[in-house]
């Protein structure tokens, strides 16, 4: 009977995670943990299987092998609209419904299912995301089609957030972004870890972007996470290939050609 | 070895149709496993109904209109030969009815609903959209398959019955504006003629090309590869095995009806 409180688990863990497309090993042994509350930025060169490794933990690729735990939950335990439902996500593409006009793409989750509100009220709370990205409200009824790429990125990104998720992938936010909007983004991301309680697990190539957003930092590289730890310790880290990526050199052990 | 490689080759073939029809069947199943449970999603279904059905109907009137006519002078040339011109309302009414009513608008429909699915899936498969819907708890068969899939089986055979229709007064208008026909009594030897299962053989046959038409759009558009090139075969294949199997299922289908 002892009554030391058991410690949270984390709310994101990957053990082991491998995946392969045909015979080209993409992740070999991936581990990763993110605690709750946290915000865990994931660097690596083009390809290394950034973009699959939140793929895999949504479940919407099958890792070949390992596990991966959501509060403390094998992924595959429970209802997956339930699971589904905790999260929000940014695709790299955007992934808008180009059918659907721009608020209905960003109140999707709030006019259909078990989060279903009136529609008014849906498109109040998408103009308001909106208006957090920096859009103005006359873009809620243009399609995706109509507006340009970064416009279209940060409808995505108002649509991660529409129904305030426990846990946000952000792939890449802030890519194709002046740099004035990527810090409204890296701002609006850091406010809704800090301030909201969200867990939050970005991919990008802006080190910048990296130094306003994380707490933890990994660099994915061949397969594994080459170097993690949080981001103050990132710039005294010896690990030679860190080092090369953050400070962008041509010269080093990881090959240009790749 | 010489041997074995033909063979070889044949096994291999024979085991991807028979996996092929597999998947196709897994497929379906899932899909209708779909359609049958909550939460259905009207306005998808709605405007699939618009798409597949109101839209199509000039083209299938104009299948059909012209597919009546010829029917009509080509029984009236053949009839002459030994003096049965005049069951030309008769055999167009068959004809249109059990055949090519059902052919012509599956055909139409697999050329302009099967592809035009089957391109539209596969675009949001390639842009990610397959998998944002998913990430936002809608299931991609029950947003995209289901209502279509639906929508046709209820509005091909309507398509069918229009097609039919047309297709009969496009014999009808030959057959009285240049063969000499009395216009009274052409109609009435078609509604004489033409008997309940007679319809019956077009509207399911209407409801069988619908399900293959959408379902083979479907299909494809979800299983497409990456990049255009993934799009342009999705919709390439679609095409084609909507066709083919539509015209597999009509001479089933006709066998069947024979045997009643
Ligand atoms: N569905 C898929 N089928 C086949 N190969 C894939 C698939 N998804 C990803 N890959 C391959 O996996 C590798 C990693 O892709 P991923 O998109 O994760 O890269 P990334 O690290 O996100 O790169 P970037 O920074 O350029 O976005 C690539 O070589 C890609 O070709
Ligand atoms: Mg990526």
């Amino acid at each position: 009977m002892t009554d030391t409180p058991t410690p949270l688990p984390p709310m994101i863990e990957l053990r082991h995670v491998a995946k392969s497309f045909g015979t080209k090993p993409v992740l070999r042994d991936v581990h990763m943990s993110i605690p709750r509350g946290t915000s865990m930025v994931i660097i690596g060169g083009s390809g290394t299987g950034k973009s699959v490794t939140l793929k895999c933990v949504l479940g919407l690729i099958e890792p070949d092998a390992g596990q991966i735990f959501v509060d403390g939950h094998d992924m595959h335990e429970g209802d997956r609209d339930a699971f589904l439902a905790r999260f929000g996500m940014l695709f790299q593409g955007g992934a808008l419904f180009d059918s659907l006009p721009v608020w209905q793409n960003v109140a999707f989750r709030l006019l259909r299912g078990a989060l279903r509100r009136p529609k008014r009220e849906a498109r109040e709370i998408a103009i308001e995301k909106l208006r957090r990205v920096g859009l103005t409200p006359d873009v809620a009824d243009a399609f995706p089609a109509e507006l340009s790429g970064g416009m279209q990125k940060r409808v995505g990104l108002a649509r991660a957030i529409a129904a305030d998720p426990e846990i946000i992938f952000f792939d890449e936010p802030t890519t194709g972004l002046d740099p004035i909007m990527a810090g409204v983004i890296n701002d609006l991301i850091r406010e809704i870890v800090t301030e909201m309680g969200a867990t939050a697990m970005t991919i990008t190539h802006d080190m910048s972007s990296v130094r306003a957003i994380a707490d933890d930092v990994a660099m994915l590289h061949d397969g594994v996470i080459k170097w993690t730890g949080p981001v103050a310790e990132m710039d005294r880290a010896a690990d030679p290939y860190l080092q090369q990526f953050i400070h962008g050199r041509a010269e080093g052990p990881i090959e240009a050609v790749r | 070895m010489s041997l074995a490689t033909p063979l070889a080759l044949i096994g291999r073939t024979v085991l991807r149709v028979l996996a092929a029809i597999g998947r196709v069947a897994i497929f379906a199943g899932a899909a209708i496993s779909h359609l049958v449970r909550p939460p259905f999603y009207a306005r998808e279904f709605l405007n699939a109904l618009l798409q597949i059905g109101w839209l199509s109907l000039p083209v299938v009137g104009l299948t059909a209109v012209f597919t009546g006519g010829a029917l009509a002078l080509q029984i009236y040339s053949g009839g002459a030969r030994f003096n049965a011109e005049a069951v030309v309302p008769q055999i167009v009414a068959i004809g249109m009815v059990r055949e090519l009513g059902p052919v012509l608008v599956g055909l139409m429909i697999a050329a302009r609903v099967t592809s035009s699915i089957a391109a539209e899936i596969a675009t949001m498969k390639v842009t990610e959209q397959i998998d944002a819907l998913v990430t936002l708890s809608t299931h991609p068969m029950k947003y995209l398959v289901a209502p279509r899939l639906l929508a046709a089986l209820i509005v091909v055979p309507l398509l069918v019955a229009v097609g039919d229709v047309i297709g009969i007064f496009g014999g009808y208008f030959v057959a009285t504006g240049s063969l000499g026909f009395n216009p009274a009594a052409y109609l009435e030897n078609t509604v004489d003629f033409l008997e309940p299962l007679d319809i019956v053989s077009s509207l399911v046959k209407g409801c069988a090309f619908g399900g293959i038409a959408a379902l083979m759009g479907c299909y494809y558009g979800m299983q497409s590869g990456r990049g255009a090139q993934g799009v342009g075969r999705a919709t390439k294949g679609s095409v084609e095995a909507a066709a083919v199997l539509i015209l597999a299922a009509n001479f089933l289908l006709t066998g069947v009806f024979f045997s009643i």
